[in-house]
Formats: structure tokens, C-alpha cells, sequence
């Protein structure tokens, strides 16, 4: 009895926690969006499913889904290639690797405001890098990629490359350490090259850790916020506005409160269908950790 | 015949050393590229911070300030409406506080995860891990509420306490790992000796756990230090702002004050590439060895 009660209170911060800061603020939600309600005000009027049926017919929120959807379908696979590549090639063991890794890390670690602004100068039509560079090559190019609507989501997409690439390479880092070498070997035995030990063994030995990033990147592809906020304000025409602006422009700009927490409910349901679709796997690989 | 077979022995691992040293000349040549390609940016914001006005718009973009200039920084510095002084010191006082909680919790509840058999602890454990899975914007409003209610907006506090609470999910998924891979024989003879839980975990998993420990602190720090919704949505009172914050008010500023808005990047940016170079060499390790394969 004494060591049950002892367990408790070590865990007893996290078990608040998940009370306090998951389950009861998804409940909260989910009553909140029954509500018609400007937060500074007292006046709460019960207005039922209003909030979900005059969502479903908001072209608005339709069109920040999609954003968000063409968003996650194009930098989570861009992210996660990028960074198994790099993964690979700084698990070498040459001199100073280090240095490399810190490299490529350090994009993640920067102040994600100074990173957004950095990027708006790059993508600037005049004096931008990009366009300076594609003049450099004899290309004259003027295009205003943040301020485009065939451009703004690509330049955020591919900002998101170098900005995310930092935690995903350490995972597939870790994960390819932790290869046993004598598959490796075994393989070199059979004659297999290096790009076939790369496909047979690197990549299936890899599974659980890009089904992990694979899911996490997910999850935050769909609440990408600070680099919007800062570039383009879900501009230009809407072609930027993700669903993470959208629910909080609805919730802080026009208040709407109950009308957020409905978006936010029909979010996690997208979220969490995404999640089911893993679930079995992902508690495979949980139970892998447990086992190790 | 011998001799031919050493022959043929040599030339194969002539061959393959010499396979071996294009293949290190290919990498490292990528790596180079790769880094050059990752490091411009930055480039960027260095010498666009140490130019004037002047010189951004009529130099290239890849050119080595004519004269190195510190004045965008004094001026960042000096501004009395955005106090970088006052929001460094607010910044650090936050991130150092969550930082705190965030060690002293998730190391706290990842001994309990690892070390202590209970009733429901590997269903509690799925249920705090799955929270790494639940999208901060969904709590984002009703946690708003709860902070209104309790009148904390526009005090530190919702920016700190939380991060005792567990320190997320995340971090006491590493830590429990790491703990599980000290040897459980420690743990036995000091029971015999007669000691708690208590005092296992004070004295003889913390004082092996350095380079997680470490880890988990930086990354803390790092990921307070970086948030930018949290000080937004809580704090309104433009003295109590943190650095992230104040560094946005700058953007309004694009178009002409490219100087300045660089300047104060540099100076946003520069603590925490510092704190992450000092760490790095845990950091690695840390995951490694918590066996997150």
C-alpha cells in the first residue's frame, strides 16, 4: 500500500497534468462550442449546434483545411526525406561531424520570429535571395513570393524545410545508431551496395522512427501558426490561411469563442482520425520502447 | 598460387579503400554544400545587422559590410518603446523558471514510470504519452478561460506553473527510458540499506542521469525561451513582454528598417545558439542513450 502511494506522488504532477491540461480542457471545449460567446462579455446564449452547422457551410474554414491539408501533404514528406538524407550522411564518421550536425540544427533553435523575418527578406521581389540569386544566374526574376497566391504557400512550405529539420534529423540520428551492425555486415557479405543496404536494411529498421516523426510532424503541420502571423497573415486571398490562424483570429480577433472551439473540435476530429489510421502501429512501436 | 591469392587479396582492398576514401570525399563534399546552403540565411541576417540603411539598399545582398557598424545594435538596445534590456531579463526569468520546473517534474514523474510497479501505471503512461499527440490549439481557449478565472493573465504564472506539471510528455517519455537503462541492482542494494524511493532517485538515478538531465534542461530552455503564443495570448502589459514578442513588434517596421529588424534577430538568436552549442555534445547522447530507436 505504502508503494502505491509512494508512485502516486511521483506521478502525481503528470496525472494533474493530463486532468487539468488535456481532458478537461477538450470537455471544456466541446461545451464551449455549444455557445455563443465574446469572451470579454457576461451574455453566454446556449445556441446548440449552431456553431457546427454554420462551420460546415463557412467557406472559410473549408478553405483553411484545405490550406492546412496541402500544407502537412508537402512538407511533412519534403521534411522527413530531407531529413533522413542528412541523417545519414552526418551518422559518417568523419572529423568534426559535430560541427555538422550543429549545423543543421540550428535553424530549429533560432528564435522562430527572427527566422520568420529573415525569410520574408529572402523571399522580398527586389532585393530578396532568392530573386538576387536567380538575377546572379542571368534570370531576371521579380516574383513576390509572399505576396503571390500560386507562391505563398510554397515559400512557407519550403521555409518549413529549414526550420524543421533539426529534431527530425536527431530522431532518425538515434534511430540509425541504434541499427544493429551486423545486419550491415551480413548485407556486405551478400554483395549488397551501398544504396541496397540503405533500402534493405537502413530504411525498414527505420520504420518505427518515421512512423513517429511521420506522426508529430503531422500534428504540427496542421498547428503551424508564428511563421503566418509573422509573413503573410493568411494572405494573399485566404491561400495562407491555415487552420492554426484561422481558429485564432476567430477566437482573438472576432472573439468568437464557442464558434473557435467548434472549429477546434472539428480539428481534432480530423487530427485524431489521422492518428486511428496509426494507432497500431504506433502502439507496436510503444511497446518496442518499453520492451528495450 | 599463394601468391596469387595474396595479389589478388591486395588490389581488393586497395579497391576498397580507395571506394572508402571517394565515398568520405563524397559526403564530406555534401556536407560542405549542405551546410554553405543551411548557413546563408544566417549570413544574411549577420551582415544585413552590421550595414546601414544605405548600404542594404544599394549593396548586394552577399556583401561584407564596407564598414562594420554597431549602431543598429545600440539603437535596438536604446529603444525606449521596445526595451530589450527589460524583455531580456523578463525572458530569462521565465525560461529559467519553466526550465526548472520542467526538470525537477518530468524527472520526477519518469522514476515513477520506470522504478515503481503500480496498479495502472502502463495505461496512465500511454494516456500522459498520447498528450504529446493532442494538438496545443485544442486546449488553447478553455486553458485561456482557466487563467482568466484564476486571474492570471498578464502575470508570468501561466507561462511557469504549468511546466510543473510533468514538464510534457515528451521529456518523461526520454527521461523514463534513460532511467530504465540503469541497473536495477543499484536500486535493490539501497533498499536493502534501507532507503526510499526518495532517496533512490535523489541520490542514485538523478546523480547518473546527468547528460538526459541536461538534454531535457536545454531543450526547455530553448523551447521557452522561442515561445511566441504563450506571452502573446497572457501578457499584455508591454513591460512584462519577452524578447520573442518584442522582436515581432519590429516586423511592423519591414520594408525600410531592415537594419534594425536584423539587429534585434541577432540579438534574439545569438543566447540561444550559444546555450545550444554548450549543450550539444549531451544532447545526442542523451537521446541515444535513452534508447529512442
Amino acid at each position: 500500500m505504502k508503494r502505491q502511494r509512494t508512485a502516486w506522488l511521483f506521478v502525481a504532477p503528470a496525472t494533474l497534468h493530463l486532468l487539468v491540461f488535456a481532458l478537461i480542457p477538450i470537455f471544456a471545449s466541446l461545451y464551449l462550442s455549444f455557445f455563443k460567446w465574446h469572451i470579454l462579455k457576461p451574455a453566454r446564449p446556449f445556441v446548440g449546434i449552431h456553431n457546427y452547422s454554420s462551420t460546415l457551410v463557412e467557406p472559410k474554414f473549408w478553405n483553411a483545411m484545405w490550406n492546412s491539408t496541402r500544407y502537412a501533404i508537402v512538407s511533412v514528406p519534403l521534411g522527413i526525406i530531407v531529413a533522413l538524407l542528412v541523417a545519414v550522411l552526418v551518422n559518417q564518421k568523419l572529423k568534426g561531424i559535430t560541427v555538422f550536425r550543429t549545423i543543421f540544427y540550428t535553424p530549429s533553435i533560432t528564435s522562430g520570429v527572427a527566422t520568420a523575418m529573415l525569410w520574408i527578406y529572402i523571399y522580398l521581389p527586389e532585393h530578396g535571395l532568392i530573386n538576387s540569386m536567380l538575377s546572379a544566374l542571368g534570370k531576371n526574376n521579380k516574383t513576390d513570393f509572399l505576396n503571390d497566391p500560386a507562391w505563398a504557400m510554397w515559400a512557407l512550405v519550403f521555409m518549413s524545410v529549414w526550420t524543421g529539420l533539426g529534431p527530425r534529423m536527431v530522431l532518425f540520428l538515434a534511430g540509425i545508431v541504434g541499427i544493429p551492425q551486423t545486419l550491415y555486415e551480413a548485407a556486405e557479405l551478400d554483395g549488397a551496395s551501398m544504396l541496397r543496404q540503405f533500402w534493405s536494411v537502413t530504411l525498414p529498421m527505420l520504420a518505427p522512427t518515421t512512423l513517429f516523426v511521420l506522426l508529430t510532424s503531422t500534428i504540427s503541420a496542421f498547428q503551424v501558426f508564428t511563421p503566418v502571423y509573422m509573413m503573410t497573415k493568411g494572405g494573399p486571398l485566404d491561400t495562407t490561411d491555415v487552420i492554426g490562424y484561422h481558429i485564432y483570429w476567430e477566437a482573438w480577433s472576432k472573439f468568437n469563442v464557442g464558434m473557435a472551439s467548434a472549429q477546434t473540435f472539428l480539428l481534432l476530429i480530423v487530427i485524431a482520425a489521422i492518428a486511428a489510421f496509426q494507432y497500431r502501429i504506433m502502439k507496436n512501436q510503444l511497446e518496442g520502447y518499453s520492451v528495450a | 598460387m599463394s601468391i596469387d591469392n595474396q595479389q589478388q587479396l591486395d588490389q581488393s582492398i586497395k579497391k576498397a579503400q580507395a571506394a572508402d576514401l571517394a565515398g568520405r570525399i563524397t559526403v564530406g563534399l555534401l556536407l560542405l554544400v549542405g551546410s554553405i546552403v543551411f548557413m546563408a540565411p544566417f549570413y544574411l541576417m549577420l551582415t544585413m545587422s552590421l550595414k546601414t540603411r544605405g548600404e542594404i539598399d544599394t549593396t548586394s545582398v552577399w556583401s561584407w559590410p564596407q564598414t562594420v557598424t554597431w549602431d543598429n545594435y545600440k539603437t535596438v538596445l536604446q529603444n525606449p518603446n521596445v526595451n530589450f534590456v527589460q524583455f531580456f531579463k523578463n525572458t530569462v526569468f521565465v525560461a529559467a523558471l519553466s526550465t526548472l520546473g520542467c526538470v525537477l517534474s518530468s524527472s520526477m514523474v519518469a522514476y515513477g514510470f520506470a522504478r515503481i510497479k503500480f496498479a495502472g501505471r502502463d495505461r496512465l503512461f500511454i494516456l500522459v504519452i498520447a498528450t504529446m499527440m493532442l494538438p496545443g490549439i485544442v486546449t488553447m481557449i478553455p486553458t485561456y478561460v482557466l487563467y482568466k478565472y484564476l486571474n492570471w493573465v498578464n502575470t508570468y504564472y501561466p507561462l511557469i506553473v504549468p511546466a510543473y506539471f510533468g514538464g510534457g510528455a515528451f521529456n518523461i517519455f526520454l527521461l523514463r527510458q534513460y532511467f530504465m537503462g540503469i541497473p536495477r541492482e543499484l536500486d535493490e542494494a539501497a533498499i536493502l540499506d534501507g532507503a526510499s524511493h526518495w532517496t533512490i532517485f535523489s541520490r542514485v538515478v538523478l546523480p547518473l542521469s546527468g547528460p538526459a538531465l541536461a538534454t531535457v534542461g536545454i531543450f526547455a530552455f530553448i523551447y521557452n525561451w522561442r515561445d511566441f503564443m504563450g506571452p502573446l495570448l497572457y501578457l499584455n502589459d508591454p513591460q512584462m513582454q519577452t524578447l520573442e514578442v518584442g522582436l515581432s513588434t519590429y516586423n511592423s517596421l519591414r520594408d525600410q528598417q531592415w537594419h534594425l529588424l536584423m539587429a534585434g534577430s541577432v540579438l534574439v538568436s545569438v543566447p540561444l545558439i550559444i546555450i545550444f552549442f554548450v549543450g550539444q555534445r549531451y544532447f545526442v547522447k542523451g537521446i541515444v542513450m535513452s534508447g529512442m530507436k
